[in-house]
């Protein structure tokens, strides 16, 4: 495992898991199985924030559909005034606004005609949204419980919020996009293509995660989690600290919702509300909140578990789900990461045992 | 000798009882300067109060600056350090992580994001001087309890500074190691205000230069060793209360 902190495991570890991201499973997988990796990997690139903003930063984050659920509408926004533009021309109205009988085209939506506007947005808003609200909560020394409490609810009433607005879609949400940047979404080529991206886009995510890990931030950040008084009596505003981590956990789930839209071709409130986010920090808690792939994989399998359980048995998916999260509590509490560190740990502890007898 | 830090008047209530009831205290700069008295007298919260955690009224001055109202992380900045009752070090980082945390609080979000290179210069330094060059990458958590003490001194040593408030820091620590930390704490003490809380009298007679009596939340004496346990109202509120519990020890 030493070897992966050097400068060549890292970049044996990023070549790695390039070959099987763009190599093998593109390969091995059919266009169906590679749309469901595809998003798959939107949730892996929540869960590395996650596992930034949480395992590093002690914030237990209930609440990233928040931040998921902004960048994917936004990008659908974009993508249904595309879809209208092309029907219709400038300033036509969405498909589904003819069908709810709304004739005039909110204020609102029409920047999203931009897609550079749209980037940016989906950039800017979320992560500027979360610098707020840290700055309001972490000022007040607002933490643990009442933090996971507090995020959570966010996510309750956003989706609620949500399905109240009929000029999004209400409860049905957004759906049925044809063009992603005027690329026909019908066609396997350019759904491969978007596999490409979001895979390209979790190899960055855990490359700044990495960055920041390894830097004096990320050790402080450590400090902040483990001592966050004590920190401040060294001179630091350690809320500013925290707010770094959460914003930047905010920007990953944002891009994560809005590469998401466009491979899925659906975003509703039931997929940005309270039981989504705590699928994504289920995923996190599974695979090793504090390592840096440890999250990844656990929201792969935790994704694929879904998949595969709710296919055959679609009762049994949420004692499954149950299940797997007090296996891992009380078996493997640093998630499936640590499974190393486990066995290593049974042997040392009989030898302590004969060294002392 | 020059005073470091001021105080004057400081009152703290906790729901209408004043666990700080008007203190008047200078620290001056040379000196290690010993807060003694009862439990419960007021010497933590003082410190509390003093480093921006509890609330006060009065005034605290450091070089001119009043620190009344001030944030925690400011008057951290303004040089005051403090150590707590029990050690509190970042137990899963290293010791030399440790001190580099505490060597940063300038540092500018550009060094912040990348890579510690190398340890700087007044890290390695202070790591001799508290004794832990040895154990640079050792995690904090695993040290012995005296050790984490040091470092904690450390961390308010590399940080800057010049006031220094450590709460009972030889608590815990063998013969040979208060030894040491009292002639750290002088050495320490040379360019800097040193106050130490501390229960420990056969500690503070041969450490301090001078000693500030508690009692109730107010000041008792102020002065050397020898004025300090000439003065009878220190016998029989403080000194007396000591020698019980040294008799109950011993019977
Ligand atoms: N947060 C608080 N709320 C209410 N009362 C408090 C609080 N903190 C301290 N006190 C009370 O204030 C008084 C002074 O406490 P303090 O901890 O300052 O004493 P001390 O001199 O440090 O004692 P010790 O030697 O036992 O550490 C005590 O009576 C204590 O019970
Ligand atoms: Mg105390």
């Amino acid at each position: 495992m030493k070897f992966f902190t050097t400068r060549a495991g890292t970049w044996t570890g990023f070549g790695a898991a390039a070959l099987v991201l763009f190599g093998l499973a593109p390969l091995l997988l059919s266009g169906f199985r590679l749309g469901l990796l595809a998003q798959f990997l939107c949730y892996a690139i929540v869960a590395v924030g996650i596992g930034l903003a949480w395992g590093r930063g002690g914030m237990l984050t209930l609440g990233q559909g928040v931040f998921f659920g902004m960048g994917a509408y936004l990008m659908a926004m974009h993508l249904k005034m595309a879809d209208a533009e092309f029907r219709g021309g400038p300033g036509a109205v969405p498909d589904f606004m003819e069908l709810a009988g709304i004739r005039e085209l909110p204020a609102y939506w029409a920047p999203f005609a931009s897609p550079a506007f749209t980037i940016a947005a989906i950039l800017v808003l979320p992560t500027a949204f979360a610098v707020l609200l840290g700055l309001a909560v972490f000022k007040r020394r607002v933490k643990g419980a009442y933090f996971a409490i507090l995020s959570q609810a966010l996510a309750g009433a956003f989706a609620i919020l949500l399905i109240g607005q009929q000029s999004l879609g209400g409860f049905n949400g957004l759906s049925r996009f044809r063009y992603f940047f005027g690329y026909n979404l019908d066609d396997p080529v350019n759904q491969q293509m978007l596999y490409f991206i979001v895979a390209g886009v979790l190899l960055a995510v855990v490359a700044v995660s990495l960055q920041l890990r390894r830097s004096r931030y990320g050790e402080l950040l450590v400090a902040v989690r483990d001592a966050e008084e004590r920190v401040r009596f060294l001179g630091y505003d350690a809320a500013n600290v925290k707010v770094v981590a959460y914003a930047v956990a905010a920007l990953f789930a944002s891009v994560a919702g809005a590469v998401f839209v466009p491979i899925v071709g659906i975003i509703s409130p039931a997929s940005i509300g309270i039981v989504p986010s705590i699928m994504f920090i289920l995923g996190v808690a599974i695979g090793g909140r504090a390592s840096l792939v440890g999250p990844v994989v656990g929201a792969l399998a935790v994704a694929w578990a879904q998949t595969a359980l709710s296919e055959q048995f679609p009762s049994a998916w949420t004692y499954a789900q149950g299940l797997m999260f007090i296996l891992v509590i009380a078996l493997l509490p640093g998630g499936i990461a640590s499974t190393a560190a486990v066995l290593k740990r049974i042997p040392t502890k009989r030898a302590t045992v004969e060294a002392t007898t | 000798m020059s005073i470091a830090l001021s105080c004057k008047n400081i009152e703290v209530s906790f729901d209408g009882f004043k666990a700080v009831a008007g203190v008047d205290l200078d620290l001056s700069r040379g000196e290690v300067h010993f807060l003694i008295g009862p439990n419960g007298a007021g010497k933590t919260t003082l410190v509390d109060a003093i480093t921006g955690l509890a609330a006060y009224t009065g005034s605290v001055v450091k070089d001119g600056e009043e620190l009344r109202g001030r944030k925690v992380h400011h008057i951290a900045r303004r040089g005051i350090g403090r150590t707590f009752q029990t050690a509190t070090v970042f137990e899963n980082l290293t010791v030399a992580q440790n001190l580099d945390i505490a060597a940063g609080a300038g540092r500018s979000p550009w060094t912040l994001l990348r890579r510690r290179r190398h340890l700087p210069q007044n890290v390695v330094d202070t790591m001799e001087r508290i004794g832990l060059a040895d154990r640079a990458d050792t995690p904090a958590g695993v040290l012995a309890h005296g050790q984490k003490q040091w470092l904690e001194i450390g961390m308010l040593l590399v940080g800057d500074a010049d006031v220094l408030l450590l709460d009972e820091p030889i608590a815990g620590m063998g013969h040979d190691e208060r030894e040491t930390t009292g002639r750290l704490l002088h050495d320490i003490a040379v360019d800097r205000a040193v106050a130490v809380v501390e229960h420990d009298m056969d500690f503070m007679r041969a450490f301090a230069s001078r000693v500030t009596v508690l009692h109730a939340g107010a000041v008792l004496a102020t002065g050397s060793v020898d004025e300090v346990s000439g003065d009878p109202r220190v016998q029989e509120v403080y000194l007396g209360t000591a020698k019980e519990s040294a008799d109950a020890a011993t019977a």
